[in-house]
């Protein structure tokens, strides 16, 4: 399965997860109280700036990425015309296109693996008090791997119903879905057990 | 204990395929994705403890970069917009929606899981999802109640499935269905 990290190398992929992890915590905590329009237009700005540094190609995949927000942003725009508080309408926008792209930009440039080290990492305190965090890393695993199985499924089961009938099958699937996530989990359950479980 | 981790991570994996379903659009023209309706079986199927498990891995791997959620997205990002009420939601809803089922044990389990599904899925979701869509876009209980009013209807047929396909597994795999067991 496709991760949502760039497919080219930045010089923002050599700092340490959990260096681009806090340095977001601390900015988001830090930009939520500001209500100045100028600061926030040039934060955004700061970042688009950002985003250009770090290489050809960055800015459109995030802009990619922001697709859903587009029309949120339309609806904000929209409702602040009718109530004649524009101002306050682009506050919101400003701070969330900044925030939510900064985010982005910490998933476009971290790999998978180096975030759930971090995961780990930030759940060693529980380790030492006796739960087993390695259920974390197994867990994760079983997911990426069953997640193309059971889309791969949903699929057969969508064509095979095509295949019988001119309407399309919409949730008439599910319950086989569900039937075939079940019967797999009792597989993989006794396989695990089988090979001395976790 | 293999058990459990086996139908959490299968069952994260089932949000995440739900997800991806082609969506239907309702007549007043919203779309809707099967993702809730899995919420709502995590609840339904799995009980209060291990529904919320489930959808608190599937969340973390859409955090960890997966993108998981309905029309792929993922990331860090989408914790940020003001919607995130409802992923911030999703595992105490499916927490309420478990402990309904497992508690309530009289009457039909389709019954039962269908409105445990409404005061869990639909109730408690909207409880956390509209007070936060407030605070973050700062707006006033009125405007963000009518905001996302259009996607209830679809959440209460989403609660009938799952009422319906809970019933419906409980007959063909009794002991799978771990919120009777």
């Amino acid at each position: 399965m496709l991760a949502l990290t760039l497919p080219r190398k930045t010089p923002a992929h050599g700092i340490r997860a959990s260096w681009k992890l806090l340095a977001l915590a601390v900015f988001s905590a830090l930009l939520v109280p500001l209500e100045n329009l100028w600061l926030l237009a040039g934060f955004l700005a700061g970042t688009v700036i950002l985003h250009l540094l770090l290489g050809k190609g960055v800015l459109r995949y995030a802009v990619w990425m922001m697709r859903p927000i587009a029309l949120f942003g339309a609806i904000i725009l929209g409702f602040h015309l009718i109530t004649n508080d524009l101002a306050a309408g682009f506050r919101i926008i400003l701070r969330m296109l900044t925030l939510v792209s900064l985010a982005n930009l910490v998933t476009m440039t971290t790999k998978l693996s180096d975030m759930i080290a971090v995961v780990e990492w930030l759940l060693t305190p529980l380790a030492k008090l006796g739960v087993n965090t390695h259920v974390f890393g197994i867990a994760t695993a079983m997911v990426i791997r069953f997640t193309p199985v059971l889309i791969d499924k949903a699929t057969a089961l969508g064509e095979s119903w095509r295949a019988r009938s001119v309407k399309r099958a919409g949730w008439r699937i599910v319950m086989p879905l569900c039937l075939t996530a079940i019967d797999d989990a009792e597989r993989v359950a006794e396989a695990i057990k089988a090979r001395g479980g976790i | 204990m293999e058990r459990n981790i086996a139908f959490i991570a299968l069952f994260a994996a089932l949000i995440a395929a739900l997800g991806l379903l082609p969506k239907f659009t309702l007549l007043s023209g919203i779309p809707i994705t099967a993702q809730s309706l899995g919420i709502m079986l995590c609840g339904t199927v799995l009980g209060a403890k291990r529904g919320a498990m489930a959808v608190v891995l599937f969340l973390a791997l859409v955090a960890l970069g997966l993108p998981l959620l309905a029309g792929g997205r993922g990331g860090l990002g989408v914790f940020a917009s003001p919607w995130a009420g409802f992923l911030f939601g999703f595992p105490v809803a499916a927490f309420a929606t478990g402990i309904i089922v497992e508690k309530y044990r009289k009457g039909p389990l389709n019954v039962v899981a269908g409105v445990a599904a409404v005061i869990g899925g639909i109730g408690v979701l909207y409880a956390i999802a509209i007070p936060y869509y407030m605070i973050a876009a700062d707006k006033g209980l009125l405007a963000s109640t009518l905001i996302m009013a259009p996607f209830v209807p679809g959440d209460l047929i989403k609660a009938i499935i799952a009422g319906l396909i809970t019933g419906a597994l409980y007959k063909a795999r009794p002991a799978a269905v771990l919120s009777r067991s």
